[in-house]
């Protein structure tokens, strides 16, 4: 599980076979929640493209991609590669510098977490954050998204960033595929630009809500051990209490438990 | 860097710059590439384009030869249009050279082919 991606220097990352495999089915995911056309060229936006993994990728379904990094190291991978993208040295967190509308939807591959860092004492991470979203907002074309395959510290990060790209203008949210495993798990942030539109279905997963226990994947096992144990009645306080303590496992943000947590309302709530 | 890319590249990042673009072209070397031509790619991305920014930049590179500086409506037919757009967008590439900000002039280098956009603190 990729927990500490700065332990390893940029060319072993990418040479690693393991790695490689992982890049490219996250780069197959995100492309599927990318939602395009289908069998229509398009003009991607690779953000933090890095060796140029993600973008082989996008080429072998026939799109066009530019790619932004901010390492040179890993860009020269890229290059060694030949891959068939566009690249330039960037800093995401400096702005999108396009033009209004260039393309029909962008993803990012493990990149995303590194703007919740403040590298420098000048650096502030909601700023940086939202001038990377505002600008991208604008650089995309109306109706396209951006889909971000992240690996977010904790749900603070994840506050963090979904925070400043609403405030920019996106709507959408987190997408988790396989909440309950810990080596599959992946989280997937997926940005629209049309207005409110569904999220996309998770993968591994069969309902929303978890039972409360973390190992159990599959829905058959999920419904017999519900009988067992014995749900709390719906909607009960014990069962908002439970829901709570669910959310709070799976990593989202939750209010804290008072003596108003799922007291009497009167009807007109 | 094809010409595609310097299409859609803007230097609004800078502080105190408005539009940026389009970024002026000095090369010092340009290479030519084969790509495979893909009509309904380059059809799609004809309206995103700003045209009379891709013939000024062509011609700066001494590759316009006759690709028509205005775009014809019916372009989606044209199969000698396309594919004289495609060569422009797609196989002309900078290998080394500048981009500069046509408000600051501000150089962006471009080495390998790859522009360097990233900026320094006092500029963002």
């Amino acid at each position: 599980m990729w927990t500490t991606p700065h332990t390893f220097t940029p060319l072993f990352l990418s040479e690693c076979t393991r790695m490689i495999e992982i890049q490219s089915q996250m780069t197959e995911r995100a492309l599927e929640l990318l939602a395009l056309q289908e069998d229509v060229p398009c003009f991607i936006l690779d953000i933090g493209c890095g060796s140029g993994l993600s973008g082989q990728t996008l080429e072998e379904s026939g799109h066009f991609w530019i790619g932004v990094d901010i390492s040179s190291a890993m860009l020269s991978v890229a290059l060694e590669r030949e891959v068939e993208g566009d690249m330039m040295l960037g800093d995401m967190g400096q702005g999108m510098c396009f033009r209004a509308g260039s393309f029909d939807g962008a993803i990012s591959i493990s990149a995303l977490q590194w703007l919740c860092n403040a590298d420098k004492t000048s650096h502030s991470p909601p700023k940086r954050l939202f001038k990377f979203f505002s600008t991208l907002y604008s650089c995309l074309s109306r109706g396209s998204r951006a889909v971000f395959q992240f690996y977010p510290e904790n749900s603070e990060q994840i506050e963090l960033i979904t925070q400043q790209a609403m405030k920019a203008g996106f709507t959408g949210g987190l997408v988790v595929d396989y909440p309950n495993s810990t080596k599959a798990k992946k989280m997937f942030l997926v940005l629209f630009t049309g207005g409110h539109q569904k999220l996309p279905k998770a993968l591994g997963t069969e309902e929303q809500q978890n039972t409360g226990t973390d190992h159990i994947p599959y829905s058959d096992k999920r419904e017999r051990m519900k009988q067992i144990r014995g749900k709390a009645p719906k909607k009960s306080r014990d069962w908002i209490l439970e829901k709570k303590e669910r959310r709070r496992r799976q990593g989202r943000n939750v209010r804290p438990d008072t003596k108003y947590t799922g007291r009497k309302r009167s009807g007109k709530f | 860097m094809k010409l595609i890319t310097h299409n859609m590249l803007t230097s609004k990042s800078l502080k105190g710059v408005n539009v940026g673009f389009p970024l002026k072209i000095c090369a010092t070397e340009v290479k030519e590439v084969a790509v495979d031509f893909n009509p309904e790619f380059v059809t799609r991305m004809i309206p995103k384009l700003d045209w009379d920014a891709l013939c000024q930049a062509a011609e700066s590179l001494g590759c316009l030869n006759d690709l028509p500086r205005s775009v014809n409506p019916n372009h989606e037919n044209d199969e000698e249009f396309l594919k004289k757009a495609h060569h422009v967008l797609l196989e002309v590439e900078v290998i080394e050279g500048e981009l500069v900000c046509p408000e600051t002039g501000r150089k962006f280098p471009v080495n390998e082919g790859i522009p360097n956009m990233l900026l320094n603190e006092d500029e963002v």
